[in-house]
């Protein structure tokens, strides 16, 4: 093996690259959260849609799409190496074992938080991403395809939104330990800015993971099967009951 | 809790204790009484008693790993209640005693588990891959001739401070005990740290780290997840901000050091 292959798979160089992406993956969130926003405006979805053409057909999102991916990739491909690793240097375990007494259960659960999202992912993918790239979808008053319909439909089945706000939580959790984490994996642990750094992980945590949460619940709640707002405390009863049938 | 108190009752305990004869053969958890054991025992001496009363029977006695008994050697080294070093924080074993547990208890007392720590008999383990990471790298050279001025070197007092502190790891292996990875990060980056802050320790700065890290990476320590565990464990407070300047010190390293290998 050459220095950079040994570099990059020996333990705190996959430590590295598990940073490096997740706090890559950090940025990819706060675009799309901040994209997504405009599911809030209302206007039949028109603003919605125009955003979404341009993220699937405009050349620079498409190649920083490649970045995403290869971003997943080695984040999900480290993961399962470093823990393989560290299942194997305890292969005989405690009769007893007080982990609770001395850290943070998100830290000790990244990875089944971390395999939550992954399922979650798989099912937003298939459900968005890959109708809006490979399906027909009705098209809008714009001609842009309709995918702001398929959002307000599917976030009208309780069992949708209840498999989106529980992964937003495992997020949330995630970048809870995941955010401060990457800044000490790369040597950025500092008197003066580790507390700066950990406040702003545990904000961007809850504010990321809920803002990813309301969407759902917004139109499950607020809105009829077309994204109109719904004004009376009867219309909200009426909807969910439809929703849960 | 008391301190040394004349008036506090002798307890009765139950122990769970780890017997293994050897490093082949698995082992497995037996119970044991002890009787008036005094709250100003050590740890320590409370399992001495156990190990009297084995004699007296005929019985093989437990093993375990102690030297100095005065919490510096680093050499005790028990997982008792789920934990390294038992409920009380910064105390290595044979500084815990038996005042912070109460009569009646059943106590836990089990090896280090790692795979790079052996079992060799009972609760004693063979931790030479601590000795093995040191011997690929934390050393300074030393020139023959004359020793130079101390005042010729100034190192600035908060950089002294901080190398004293990382210095101040006994290697007991709490950290990767109490670690859910078994990662020695916590161990190998105060060695690394302690010598990357002194003028002393520059010549062998980058290739130190470089073989440390990789013969800790040898030894089948898992990697570190910044859970935690090994800092709030550690009998002597090592810091977690060690972790960080390993890390970088690795990077640099790997990025700027002649060592193509």
């Amino acid at each position: 093996m050459n220095w950079f292959t040994k570099t990059f798979t020996s333990s705190i160089g996959r430590k590295i690259i598990m940073s490096l992406t997740g706090l890559f993956l950090c940025t990819f969130l706060v675009v799309h959260l901040i994209g997504n926003l405009q599911l809030f405006k209302h206007d039949d979805g028109v603003a919605f849609n125009t955003y979404s053409h341009f993220m699937g057909t405009n050349p620079v999102i498409r190649t920083i799409e490649w970045g995403l991916v290869l971003g997943f990739g080695f984040h999900i491909y480290e993961a399962l190496m470093l823990t393989m690793r560290n299942k194997g240097a305890r292969s005989h375990g405690y009769a007893q074992w007080q982990a609770k007494q001395n850290s943070e259960w998100t830290s000790r659960n990244m990875g089944i938080l971390g395999s939550i999202i992954l399922v979650f992912l798989i099912v937003h993918l298939y459900n968005f991403f890959w109708r809006a790239r490979f399906g027909t979808l009705d098209a809008d008053i714009n001609h842009n395809d309709d995918l702001y319909k398929v959002v307000v439909t599917s976030f009208h089945q309780w069992w949708y939104v209840v498999l989106y706000v529980a992964a937003q939580a495992s997020l949330g959790y995630h970048l809870w330990h995941g955010f401060r984490s990457g800044f000490q994996t790369l040597g950025l642990n500092h008197r003066k800015y580790m507390p700066l750094i950990k406040n702003f992980g545990y904000a961007f945590a809850v504010i990321v993971s809920a803002g990813f949460a309301s969407m759902p619940l917004y139109f499950l709640f607020f809105t009829n099967e077309n994204g109109a707002l719904l004004t009376s405390a009867p219309a909200v009863l009426h909807q969910l009951a439809l929703a849960f049938n | 809790m008391a301190g040394s108190n004349p008036n506090a009752k002798p307890m009765n305990l139950t122990l769970k204790v780890w017997r293994q004869p050897n490093r082949q053969t698995e082992g497995q958890m037996v119970d044991y009484q002890v009787k008036d054991i005094s709250p100003d025992m050590s740890f320590l001496e409370m399992l001495d008693v156990l190990n009297e009363d084995l004699l007296h029977q005929g019985q093989d006695p437990v093993a375990f790993d102690h030297d100095c008994r005065e919490g510096i050697c680093g050499s005790c080294d028990l997982f008792i209640n789920g934990r390294s070093h038992g409920p009380e924080k910064g105390t290595t074993t044979c500084q815990l005693h038996m005042r912070k547990f109460s009569d009646g208890d059943t106590i836990t007392i089990e090896p280090w588990r790692a795979n790079a720590f052996p079992v060799n008999k009972d609760l004693s383990v063979d931790r030479s891959a601590f000795d093995r990471i040191i011997q690929a790298g934390g050393y300074v050279s030393v020139n023959t001739g004359g020793a130079p001025d101390g005042n010729e070197i100034p190192i600035p007092k908060d950089i002294a401070d901080r190398a004293f502190e990382a210095a101040t790891c006994i290697g007991c292996g709490a950290c990767v005990a109490a670690c859910k990875n078994a990662s020695a990060m916590l161990f190998v980056s105060a060695k690394v740290s302690q010598l990357a802050l002194l003028p002393q320790g520059q010549v062998e700065r980058q290739t130190r780290v470089e073989n440390m890290v990789a013969q800790m990476d040898i030894e089948g320590f898992g990697a570190c997840s910044n859970i935690g565990s090994c800092a709030a464990e550690c009998p002597v407070g090592i810091s977690l901000e060690n972790i960080a300047i390993l890390n970088r010190e690795f990077l640099t390293a790997k990025a700027a050091s002649n060592n193509l290998a």
